[in-house]
């Protein structure tokens, strides 16, 4: 029978194994698992709570692959690169094998029918339509900086779905729908049995029973008040539909986060967001201050301060800005991005005919994956080769797969030296001791995995490196599988009671929508609009958001901490009017666990790690001493709070190379 | 730069019940307004909550019309600009008006193959289920790609 609104039709369904989101993750999932599990009779399911053809961080499409190794460097080069960018406290175990394998991926995505650019004999690049000799066989790449290589990728994620819902089959995939929480076994409460969500399209509530299940449902975004609140305020730097999912299943099904006091606060052009990387590395431009000078080498000396992350080669990305904040603070705004004096400059080294594309390259840029850039360029008159553009540091984001490292505490290879032991107190005696127990990708609840945004002390996978991991975790799924055939998931919660759950917001919604003339404004519920401006207030005030120049202390986080539990109580009053909003409603429960998890964890970290992205003025400096440590957490789901512990970091490549 | 729909154009996805709009748009933005109730314009589709649009053009390039056009945020962006695609199956046409009426025309390659020609695991070996253990991928040999690293650089093994 067909569900109405208040009264949703429930669905359950049994799965061997379930992948939650559609994104670049998810998708290599679903390529490399069909291959592990032909002739295991294991059943499949993914679900999506958008269409995959353009869900998740790629959806717009991209300019470049961030992540190709190539022959040339070493995944040992490249672990490196991830820690130092990080401020030295990520597991290389995660990183070394991401480069072992991301260049896998790429060579898949120009198999299917990515163009990327290639240099031909004379160092000219042409763009990926040439039909140049390919990758795999020894093409050379368009190198936008070490790590990158340039793309035509307006139809990135189009291709890379197609492949995916191509090998996993379209009727094991259900898309618009949106999982909103993950069941712990009854018989074993450290273990996942299934997950609920429901449908944004039909009255429906998803009841899912799984062995496996596969969590990546990318980073957060908007969980601070951005800097433009009105129409612009879905103009997010990440995709505005990243709503801190991931973290927040996990954490409510008891799986061990890490590193979620990182955040990531990108220096973009100003107001649209635009990619600033083709422009720095490809096109050689600087960042100055009002009066033209260039910020990292007027303040270089304030990254002595940071030895060693401020020393290497390429400082790390917060160190960067916090030189530029210097200049901002002190009055010598606006930063510009100087885009004149660098495309005069190129014309001088390229041939005719690369000249003739500059400005279509530099274009391309933007409308390959952030059209609205192009938007803020056209209708402020502005063509890159005669007027600069501004640049300005975002609000925060929390992500794992970008330049950021929050994410989960998951299980890595074997073979590269990890340990196997901890030294420090204070780790709760459930959780495995040292970076690997079993399954790789797997998380510290059996059965639960994550990839992509998901997997946390790592950072710098970007879109490639996500879809490679995806695929890690197929294989150990299905390995789980395989080797407990005897499991029998059972859900430790009613049928019922989750129904109720979920629908909670329309049910609050029909019992008081009399009881005003006007629909938003009733003492018996909160919008989920208005909670989510309440939350963003909180976090963007009192930790460190663009209001106070992304400083924080103590006082301030308890202050926080006492409003947000007030918020966490209101949450269960949020309305929803439709489906819509119960989307939204949801999405917000996720956003709240996730900032509250940022705030403790920024709180037990006594310093200030990163920068530039955040200052605890309390603890205004980076202490190697005491905090070269991860800070990571549980969240006890019945008392509703997260716990914080340290466990100790080890170097499995050595950094000193980066320092000559 | 919310989206918009032109009522010129929309056609509603000829009554089916769920528009290509709807379909693609990542933040369940795109709604269908049958009856009119919600714009005034029956069998229209509308930008439900332009608040919360990250400008992807989704909507934009899939729309069989040509219906769905972006106005520029109004509380950041001068008006009277536009960016506007056509999207091919193996290339993508934008047209660029600024507020000060210069036109620009760019065409980039989307796609190297016929859109729909995937065929994921053609020419492709089975897994080999004794390696389920080991690093890389089914694949691994045939697309050339796994690195395997230096051993040396490893200090803990």
């Amino acid at each position: 029978m067909a569900g109405e609104f208040g009264n949703p039709e429930v669905v359950e369904e049994e799965v061997d194994i379930l992948l939650i989101g559609g994104g670049m993750a998810c998708c290599g999932t679903a390529f490399e698992i069909m291959r592990w599990s032909e002739g295991t009779g294991l059943k499949i399911k993914l679900v999506d709570k958008a269409a995959m053809d353009r869900s998740g961080a790629v959806a717009q499409g991209l300019s470049a692959i961030n992540t190709y190794i190539g022959t040339e460097q070493d995944p040992a080069d490249y672990a490196r690169m991830v820690s130092n960018d990080l401020m030295g406290i990520t597991r290389d175990d995660l990183a070394y094998d991401l480069g072992r394998h991301v260049d896998e991926s790429v060579h898949l995505f120009e198999e299917w029918g990515l163009p990327i650019w290639k240099l031909d004999e004379n160092g000219e690049r042409h763009d990926g339509s040439k039909g140049m000799t390919p990758l795999k066989d020894g093409g050379k790449p368009v190198r936008s900086g070490k790590w990158q290589i340039m793309i035509n990728g307006e139809s990135y994620k189009w291709i890379v779905a197609e492949a995916a819902k191509k090998a996993l089959g379209i009727d094991n995939i259900e898309e618009r729908i949106f999982i909103v929480k993950l069941i712990n076994d009854k018989n074993d409460s450290n273990r996942i049995a299934g997950a609920v969500g429901f449908s944004t399209r039909d009255h429906k509530v998803v009841v899912y029973k799984c062995k496996a299940c596969l969590l990546a449902a990318g980073g957060c975004v908007n969980l601070f008040r951005p800097r433009s609140v009105g129409e612009g305020q879905g103009r997010a730097w990440y995709p505005v539909w990243n709503a801190g999912s991931t973290y927040a299943m996990a954490a409510q099904a008891g799986a061990e986060l890490t590193m979620m006091e990182n955040r990531f606060v990108p220096t973009r052009f100003k107001d649209g967001y635009g990619p600033v990387g083709a422009w720095f590395l490809l096109f050689k431009s600087q960042a100055t201050n009002a009066v033209g000078e260039t910020y990292m080498t007027r303040n270089k000396e304030m990254l002595n301060d940071y030895p060693p992350y401020g020393q290497a080669a390429v400082p790390a990305s917060c160190l960067r800005n916090h030189l530029m904040l210097k200049e901002m603070k002190e009055g010598r705004g606006p930063i510009w991005m100087d885009t004149v004096t660098a495309l005069a400059n190129l014309r001088e080294t390229l041939s005719p005919r690369e000249v003739k594309h500059l400005e279509a390259e530099a274009w391309e840029d933007f409308l390959d994956m952030c059209v609205g850039q192009c938007g803020i360029w056209v209708g402020e008159n502005i063509e890159p080769d005669k007027k600069n553009s501004e640049l300005m540091p975002t609000e925060p984001y929390l992500l794992g797969s970008h330049s950021g490292c929050c994410g989960i505490w998951v299980s890595g290879p074997t073979d590269v030296g990890a340990p196997t032991d901890e030294e420090y107190d204070g780790i709760p005696d459930h959780l495995p001791k040292g970076w690997n127990w079993g399954y790789r990708g797997m998380t510290t609840v059996s059965g639960l995995f994550t990839a992509g945004d998901g997997v946390g002390a790592s950072g710098h996978k970007f879109s490639s490196g996500s879809h490679a991991e995806g695929r890690m975790c197929a294989k150990s799924m299905v390995k789980y599988c395989l080797d407990n055939p005897d499991l029998k998931p059972e859900l430790d919660a009613s049928v019922e009671d989750l129904v109720a759950e979920i629908y909670q917001p329309v049910k609050t919604y029909l019992e008081h929508k009399d009881y005003s003339t006007a629909i938003d404004i009733n003492p018996h519920y909160i919008t989920p609009k208005m909670l989510q401006f309440r939350l963003q207030k909180i976090m963007d005030e009192y930790v460190a958001g663009v209001a106070t120049y992304y400083t924080t202390n103590g006082h301030m986080l308890a202050v926080a901490e006492e409003k947000l539990g007030m918020l966490k109580e209101d949450a269960e009053k949020m309305r929803a009017k439709d489906l819509h909003e119960l989307l939204r409603a949801w999405e917000n429960y996720h956003r709240i666990l996730t900032a509250e998890a940022h705030m403790k964890h920024i709180q037990f970290r006594e310093e200030s790690r990163y920068p530039g992205f955040y200052y605890r003025m309390d603890h205004n400096v980076v202490d190697e001493d005491n905090w070269k440590c991860f800070v990571n957490s549980i969240y006890d789901h019945e008392a509703k709070t997260y716990k914080c512990f340290k466990r100790k970091h080890v170097d499995l490549v050595d950094k000193s190379k980066l320092f000559k | 730069m919310p989206t918009f729909v032109r009522t010129d154009k929309c056609d509603g996805c000829k009554g089916q019940d769920k528009t290509a709009c709807m379909y693609i748009c990542p933040h369940d933005l795109m709604k269908l307004d049958k009856d009119g109730s919600e714009t005034g314009h029956a069998m229209r589709a509308f930008n439900q909550e332009p608040e919360q649009c990250w400008e992807c053009y989704s909507c934009v390039k899939i729309c069989p019309q040509q219906a769905i056009e972006a106005r520029h945020y109004a509380d950041i962006v001068p008006l009277g600009g536009s960016v506007q695609p056509l999207r091919g199956t193996d290339s993508i046409m934008w047209t660029i008006k600024f507020r000060n009426g210069t036109m620009k025309r760019f065409k980039f390659p989307i796609r190297t193959t016929p859109e729909g020609s995937i065929d994921p695991f053609a020419g492709k070996p089975s897994a080999d289920m004794s390696k389920i253990e080991e690093n890389g991928f089914f694949n691994h040999n045939e697309q050339n790609g796994y690195r395997e690293g230096d051993p040396s650089e490893l200090i803990k093994v």
